[in-house]
């Protein structure tokens, strides 16, 4: 390590790293599960309720009861916030579902069959990879109607291959492990090979794959929404959150806007963190 | 290496073909009547509607109706745009120039933002390095469409410096509506190329060859153009390709929120309009777009190194 320092000059940080991590490590778990309650118990919470409007209200700010004031249409900007929880956080959820399901199948189908069925599927794979995530969804909206279903299925089909090719790598290797053959020469099928050992022992990649996946699906969603193909009204989630008060931004109010955006960003820092560390921590082993 | 570069464009004919029956495919993968689904669901006379199923050849299986689109699109013609009453083609040449405009203004501040910090932060401890990781953290982080609106509120409600909305008119019009659009849709991008870049400095001045050409006694600055910098150069070549050329469907959220008339902007209203035609001529457009960008990474890939050229010919 003492030619970084000569090459690159400056104080080496100090050792002690290891608690600031597990610190922020602490902060990004805490910040994630209040998100997952706020999905969950959010609406219940609301102190008034989201869709109320009352003109007179327009844009008004922060006074007692409504901490966080009002918005265009004279709603109450927390309760709504909190209401956006839920749509904002179940999209994102169904993609990891489903695009994790389907990857793992498929990279496990490749792995253990490998020859034609691998080719196969990896070519198919490879034809997705062409279509960005958000214009398959926007194709998806112009064809099925918008909707967060047409987006879910729209995002979990684009982002398949990026699992799918992730595992298959690591399904391969672990198919080549001798263990594998032990258990394949005392009879066991094939099923039960592949549930009880491949899938476990890729447990924590798929784990680090899911969490990444989950930031970059909340991420297209509220872009998707942004641009009015995915929560539709009445329901609004933090996308359409941001849209809506793009006219109180041009008018000096910013308040909508930004609340959902600090969702938005805070939401993803604390996944991201948190899926960067467990594929570290996966890395050290 | 020529036969590298003659699969590498091998495998971009494949992809193209294979994208472009997804998105013909589109319109049957549609519930109901195909028609209806190019007439976007509304009620036309029958005269227009059997005018519709003889331009698309509805009559026909499916593969003749393929045959008669592909013929179609190499000649240039990608349908009529119900809405606009426009050929799709001449829709896409009036709004390709504001997207390109775009992109390449992104694409230049993603290269050289994203470069400059990196190196930067990579080549010296410190306060400046410390604060390179922490913001990059969290600009990754921000999507463009709320980067746009924060921006919009920031420079242009705020301190006035700079338009809002619309594209102007005039080269410096022009250029200042579009300051705003391209920071937006490059600050992620920034982010991420500039982290890459500092960890791939980092990575690569700790190898050994490093060490030894410091132990002979080579001058820092030295070491750090001919050892760090040239290894570095290649993550830094692909990520900072990869993260431009993503930029072709990152685009449509941008110009959306800036109200600009590209293509992306066609793309999403065409989306809501349900004018599928246009759809599927933007989409064709901006697949195309992105795989032609997808494959220029992998050939510079080849070119920077070449053991990736030489494993292509070993397979």
């Amino acid at each position: 390590m003492s030619t970084v320092d000569v090459l690159v000059r400056g104080r080496s940080p100090r050792r002690p790293r290891l608690s600031a991590g597990r610190i922020a490590e602490g902060v990004a778990i805490a910040v994630v599960v209040l998100f997952v309650l706020l999905a969950v118990f959010g609406p219940l919470l609301a102190p008034h309720d989201p869709t109320a409007t009352n003109l007179a209200y327009s844009f008004v700010g922060p006074v007692a009861g409504h901490p966080l004031g009002f918005d265009e249409q004279g709603r109450d900007l927390l309760s709504a916030l909190l209401a956006g929880a839920r749509p904002s956080l179940i999209g994102p959820t169904g993609v990891v579902l489903i695009s994790v399901l389907l990857g793992v199948t498929l990279s496990v189908l490749c792995a253990w069959r490998g020859g034609r069925t691998d080719a196969g599927i990896s070519a198919g794979l490879d034809i997705l990879f062409a279509f960005p995530a958000i214009l398959l969804a926007v194709l998806a909206a112009a064809v099925l109607g918008p909707s967060l279903t047409a987006a879910v299925l729209a995002l979990a089909i684009a982002y398949t291959p990026y699992v799918a090719r992730v595992l298959r790598g690591a399904a391969l290797r672990e198919r080549a492990e001798e263990y594998i053959a032990a258990v394949e020469v005392q009879g066991q099928s094939a099923w039960l090979i592949c549930t009880r050992h491949l899938i476990p022992n890729l447990a924590p990649l798929i784990a680090a794959q899911a969490t990444l996946l989950f930031a970059y699906a909340f991420v297209d969603l509220a872009a998707i929404s942004f641009l009015g193909l995915g929560v539709q009204p009445p329901d609004s989630d933090w996308g359409t959150m941001v849209a809506a008060g793009k006219s109180g931004v041009l008018q000096g109010y910013p308040a909508e806007t930004l609340g959902a955006g600090v969702c938005i960003v805070v939401l993803v820092v604390a996944v991201n963190f948190l899926g960067e560390r467990i594929a570290a921590r996966r890395w050290r082993r | 290496m020529l036969r590298f570069v003659l699969g590498r464009l091998a495998i971009l004919l494949g992809a193209l073909f294979a994208s472009s029956i997804i998105i013909f495919l589109a319109v049957q993968i549609a519930p109901g009547d195909p028609v209806t689904t190019l007439s976007g669901g509304r009620s036309l006379p029958p005269a227009a509607l059997e005018n519709l199923r003889d331009q698309y050849h509805l009559n026909e299986g499916l593969l003749a109706q393929y045959w008669h689109w592909m013929t179609g699109l190499i000649h240039g013609d990608l349908g009529h745009s119900i809405v606009l009453n426009q050929s799709v083609a001449s829709a896409i040449a009036e709004r390709l120039p504001v997207t390109l405009e775009l992109v390449l203004f992104a694409g230049f501040l993603i290269a050289v933002g994203g470069i400059g910090l990196g190196l930067l932060a990579g080549l010296r401890r410190g306060i400046l390095d410390d604060a390179i990781v922490l913001g990059t953290a969290v600009a990754a982080a921000i999507p463009g469409f709320l980067a746009a609106v924060v921006l919009i509120s920031v420079f242009s409600v705020g301190l006035g410096w700079l338009p809002a909305l619309g594209a102007g008119s005039g080269v410096v019009g022009r250029f200042e509506h579009l300051v705003l659009p391209a920071a937006a849709l490059a600050l992620s991008g920034v982010a991420v190329v500039a982290r890459i870049t500092r960890v791939s400095v980092r990575e690569e001045s700790e190898k050994e060859h490093v060490e030894t050409a410091l132990a002979r006694g080579m001058s820092n600055q030295k070491v750090i153009r001919r050892h760090v910098l040239r290894n570095a150069a290649i993550p830094i070549t692909i990520v900072t390709g990869i993260t431009i050329t993503s930029l072709v469907a990152l685009a449509a959220v941008v110009e959306t929120a800036f109200s600009l008339q590209g293509l992306g902007a066609a793309l999403v209203q065409a989306a809501s309009d349900k004018d599928i035609a246009l759809v599927q001529g933007i989409a064709l457009v901006l697949v195309a777009a992105f795989l032609i960008g997808n494959t220029v990474v992998d050939l510079l890939y080849g070119f920077l190194d070449p053991r990736v050229s030489l494993g292509a010919r070993a397979e």
